[in-house]
């Protein structure tokens, strides 16, 4: 994996509030090469945006990054302002959730897209204009040219979101970070706006890094999928083994509280997530692991371990039986 | 835009009607307009008061009022010829009132646009590192100095320039004597009740726009335009202050609407013949003639800043749809 634009190396993001440090992610490594689109699943609260947010420098000053992250090679965390306004937008960029919220109500569709044009390249007004129309066709928006024209309100839920790419990929950046971008939309318009980032993956090479909580998601777009769990990576398969063999406790988890064909019952993970404050010692999961042992508790945070052709971070995996239970 | 306008300004002509029709009722029972004309001129005939009466339509009884109303409503919407005179002297009322009204507007829009700029602009520095040393100092400034009323800080500001340091002269436009324009006697004449004024601008529309700004710091959009690799200067000025601008603007119309009538306390003590003591003037002497002309001019300045407030809104915030 020498080839991946995307490189995190040990990742941490902490936040200082008024009850302590919250340690939001504790170590995550992730790859991502050319062309590849990875998926990163998980809770609310398990750390997988903060990640992403934190090494772009988009967190608040309360937060506190450390470790390595290089896109392209140029690291980012402790790399400057100047670093980070070059690579933002230009080298990576990035699709929030809420597509309305997200655009600045009182410009132009067309004028938020020149400005992340202009921020870059040393073009006129009318040439960035010229390519701002451009991008809303390539992400499918009929009648580009007076689309530019109108405001956010003007679009609905599906073509804001159309928007936010068109604005993303308008650098052809080499990594495009999607946080939940069908999670505020329609289940129709999920298919439509899923198909536009995989025809842009494919056709712009770019490396993207899917954030989601919806394993529906994963299935229908993702090569490669990291779960995370409490701020850490606890499973690292390829989907097709993500489903199949799934290798840690929590996947299993997740997977059985899917909808099934044939299903009666969903299968809910009993309890909650640990609280951030004071991590647990040991696995995580375990407050909430049928398989937990007295050595999941042992306090060292469990590295990943390869297991079958994935890699898992349950200490236990090769012990237990996870077939998910149907 | 140009419909929501003509339609606007149309409804501007029945308002204005029921709102001086309310104001004429209200004077004519506070002051007893024919009751200050005879204290007025103590020598005057029963002709002359009843040629008084029939001039201003001071007429009795519940149809004497309506009637009364509109036929001093047809003799002020003749124009500044056909008004009725001022019950001192049977001087003309326009000429006093323009001059006030210039007065006042000059006065409140070099005030207003100084108090703005820098309000703003303080308001901004404040909200860059909410809680920390800066935003502390302007904001307790902001709240001691907006806390202090223009007639206490009128009358420290006279002592202090004009009595004690003699840098400043104390009142009035020009001196007395003086005849003319001369901008420079006029400027001198001018800063220490612009600053009077515009101190409690400032301190007000700091704190607003303070407030406006972090009210929009965790939008989703800036966040957005963070991610696009632009300036942090450009993500504060493009983004952030260009939408916490649009509540505050709307506030600035309505505020704005009330001044032209009411700096009455700093005109009164800095002896600026501006509208306020044109309106102590006429309102203690009871007179009738000039009262109802005053009352017009704030009535309508009121109704027309709030349609230029709602124009502005419109202008800086797409969502809101006029029509």
């Amino acid at each position: 994996m020498t080839d991946s634009v995307l490189k995190l190396r040990d990742v941490k993001v902490s936040f200082n509030t008024e009850n302590g440090v919250v340690q939001a992610v504790r170590g995550v490594d992730l790859d991502v090469a050319a062309g590849e689109m990875v998926g990163v699943v998980g809770e609310s609260g398990s750390g997988k945006s903060v990640t992403f947010l934190g090494v772009m420098g988009l967190l608040p000053g309360s937060a506190t990054v450390t470790g390595s992250a290089t896109v392209g090679g140029v690291e980012m965390v402790g790399g400057g302002k100047k670093v980070l306004r070059g690579i933002r937008g230009k080298k990576m960029a990035m699709i929030f959730q809420d597509p309305l919220s997200a655009l600045n109500p009182v410009h132009k569709i067309g004028d938020q897209i020149i400005e992340i044009i202009r921020a870059h390249n040393d073009v006129s007004n009318s040439e960035a204009s010229t390519r701002a129309v451009e991008l809303l066709d390539i992400v499918g928006i009929p009648q580009p040219k007076e689309r530019s024209r109108q405001y956010p309100h003007e679009f609905s839920g599906g073509m804001r979101q159309r928007v936010m790419i068109a604005m993303a990929i308008a650098n052809d950046p080499d990594v495009l970070i999607a946080d939940e971008p069908t999670t505020a939309l329609d289940v129709t318009v999920q298919a439509q706006i899923l198909e536009v980032i995989q025809r842009i993956q494919r056709d712009m090479r770019t490396a993207v890094v899917m954030i989601t909580h919806d394993l529906g998601v994963i299935a229908r777009v993702a090569d490669r999928v990291q779960v995370m769990y409490a701020g850490r990576v606890v499973e690292r398969a390829s989907v097709m083994n993500l489903f199949d063999e799934p290798s840690h406790p929590y996947t299993v988890g997740l997977l059985s509280s899917l909808p099934r064909h044939g299903q009666t019952r969903l299968e809910p993970i009993i309890g909650s997530p640990p609280n951030m404050l004071q991590p647990p010692s040991g696995c995580a999961f375990r407050a909430r692991c049928t398989f937990a042992t007295d050595a999941c508790a042992v306090d060292v945070l469990p590295e990943l371990v390869p297991h079958g052709e994935s890699m898992s971070a349950c200490i236990r995996v090769n012990e237990i039986d996870l077939a998910v239970k149907v | 835009m140009l419909r929501f306008i003509i339609r606007r300004l149309l409804w501007l002509v029945p308002t204005v009607v029921f709102v001086t029709f309310l104001v004429y009722v209200a004077i004519r029972i506070g002051w007893n307009p024919v009751a200050t004309y005879k204290r007025a001129n103590p020598r005057a005939s029963e002709a002359k008061v009843q040629q008084y009466i029939e001039v201003n339509g001071l007429y009795e009884g519940f149809w004497g009022y309506i009637r009364g109303y509109f036929s001093w409503l047809w003799s002020f919407v003749q124009g500044p010829d056909q008004w009725p005179r001022s019950i001192k002297g049977r001087a003309e009322v326009w000429p006093p009132l323009r001059y006030s009204m210039f007065n006042t507007l000059r006065l409140a829009g070099i005030s207003t646009i100084i108090g703005i700029s820098i309000g703003l602009l303080t308001g901004i520095i404040a909200s860059l590192r909410p809680g920390g040393i800066v935003d502390g100092v302007i904001n307790t400034s902001a709240f001691v100095v907006g806390s202090i009323q223009p007639f206490v800080s009128a009358v420290v500001l006279q002592l202090i320039f004009a009595v004690q340091l003699g840098w400043l002269p104390p009142a009035g436009v020009y001196p007395p004597g003086q005849d003319g324009f001369d901008l420079w006697l006029m400027t001198q004449h001018l800063i220490l009740p612009v600053t009077v004024v515009a101190i409690q601008i400032i301190a007000g529309y700091a704190r607003y726009m303070r407030a406006s700004i972090l009210d929009v710091r965790s939008s989703d959009y800036l966040r957005t335009a963070r991610a696009k690799g632009i300036s942090e200067f450009r993500v504060l000025t493009r983004h952030s202050v260009r939408n916490a601008l649009v509540p505050v603007v709307t506030l600035l119309g309505l505020d704005l609407g009330t001044i032209l009538g009411g700096l009455i306390i700093t005109e009164a003590i800095f002896e600026y013949p501006g509208m306020g003591v044109f309106f102590l003037r006429a309102a203690g002497n009871g007179d009738f003639p000039q009262l109802m002309p005053y009352m017009v001019i704030i009535i309508v300045s009121v109704l027309m800043f709030n349609l230029i407030a709602d124009l502005t809104y419109a202008v800086l915030d797409p969502r809101i749809r006029l029509d």
